[in-house]
């Protein structure tokens, strides 16, 4: 576990303080995913993707539910992630953040304010429309067309 | 619109967790039979992986780390942590005691199974030795080639011989005789069973071979008569259904 967590502490506890920005919280994130990971090595199912890209969805799952301050209504065994790039190393996981820097910076703005809105503020699209004097459609569609940006910039 | 392109948008949202309400039930429920939305729910997870590699930050303080080793030993290491994750790790143990329930049922019926085939394996032996040796009897009884010495006391010539073996119960008789007679033309031997009361019972025509021996076997007779005595007539070849004056050999039973 000690080794697990030098390898993908990092990529938790950025997101989870990226979700809630404020360390004493992120801290409780990362202590709360792997210790999931801990109780119940069976909830990743390692045939079905790679751990980096799992701990990363949990953790920001979890940030997102401690900012709505929500109960996690879905059980981390449940999620499945399938990612194509291969996130387990340093170098992977640098080479994938400057991917996903591109695909971002070359979404238009309303697109990844969207994007990012859903992602790392947790707002739903009602919210978003809401707080954007934009149609709920609209939302819905640049909130779904970012994320297959991102897929995109990996498989062009 | 088809019913995936209506739930492409929902499952964007769904990953994201922020499909709730009605929506999110209809969603739901699609996703249990739907093999290619749940794939794509999948991958746009993945799609959220690939979101959060976009931040950079500080690494987590050390503290953390302790903290979380600290947690870890205090808590004993749990293999299961939801009911249904636990129910689905017995699975496999549930399957294993019905296979061995299983084996021991198949096991128990192949045994009785086996002592079965032995019984009727033995039995099928032994009556095929008794119908060998039957066979055996019989062939040597009625082979042509066979050598029928008539053994009588010294200085006796050949006399014509018959020996009646009949089993009343079973209305079995076979009838064996030596150095009969020849016939005239057309006509054959008769074998008779004279019962205790009532008219003799035809018991067998016969022609004895160039040597004179002949052999009854097994002549249709009616059952449980008690036979007071066997008797031998000459009557035509096709046989009669009383005998025909003189009988040319007779024996008593004892």
């Amino acid at each position: 576990m000690a080794m697990l967590y030098d390898r993908y502490s990092s990529i938790v506890y950025s997101v989870a303080l990226r979700v809630l920005g404020d360390t004493g919280a992120a801290e409780d994130v990362l202590q709360e995913v792997f210790m999931q990971l801990w109780r119940n090595p069976g909830g990743f199912d390692s045939s079905r993707g790679n751990l980096a890209a799992w701990l990363a969805v949990i953790s920001r799952n979890r940030a997102i539910d401690a900012v709505r301050k929500r109960r996690p209504d879905t059980d981390i065994a449940d999620v499945i992630v399938s990612v194509e790039p291969d996130l387990a190393g340093d170098a992977e996981r640098a080479r994938a953040m400057e991917k996903v820097r591109g695909a971002l910076g070359a979404m238009p703005s309303a697109q990844r304010s969207a994007l990012e809105m859903a992602y790392f503020e947790g707002l739903t699209h009602t919210e978003i429309a809401a707080k954007t004097g934009e149609p709920l459609g609209t939302i819905k569609t640049r909130i779904r067309a970012g994320l297959l940006a991102l897929r995109k910039a990996f498989n062009p | 619109m088809s019913e995936h392109e209506q739930f492409d948008e929902n499952l964007a949202l769904f990953a994201l967790g922020s499909l709730t309400g009605e929506e999110r039930t209809l969603l739901e429920k699609h996703l249990e039979g739907c093999a290619g939305c749940r794939r794509e729910l999948e991958q746009l997870r993945g799609d959220m992986a690939l979101m959060a590699m976009s931040v950079s930050g500080p690494k987590p303080p050390v503290r953390a780390r302790q903290r979380l080793l600290d947690a870890i030993a205090r808590e004993p290491h749990r293999t299961s942590l939801s009911t249904r994750r636990a129910w689905w790790a017995l699975a496999p143990w549930y399957a294993a005691a019905a296979l061995a329930l299983l084996a021991g049922w198949f096991w128990r019926q192949s045994d009785q199974l086996s002592q079965r085939v032995a019984r009727l394996e033995s039995q099928s032996a032994e009556q095929q030795a008794q119908v060998q040796q039957a066979r055996e009897v019989v062939a040597t009884l009625t082979a042509t080639d066979a050598l029928v010495v008539p053994v009588t006391a010294p200085n006796t010539p050949p006399q014509p011989q018959g020996k009646a073996i009949y089993v009343r119960n079973k209305a079995r008789l076979i009838f064996v005789a030596s150095n009969m007679p020849a016939l005239p033309p057309q006509k054959a031997y008769e074998l008779w069973l004279i019962p205790v009361q009532g008219a003799p019972i035809p018991a067998g025509v016969f022609k004895p071979d160039a040597r004179g021996s002949a052999i009854v076997i097994h002549p249709p007779l009616p059952a449980g008569v008690e036979a007071k005595a066997f008797a031998i007539t000459v009557e035509p070849e096709a046989g009669s259904s009383s005998p025909t004056m003189p009988i040319v050999m007779m024996g008593a039973g004892e």
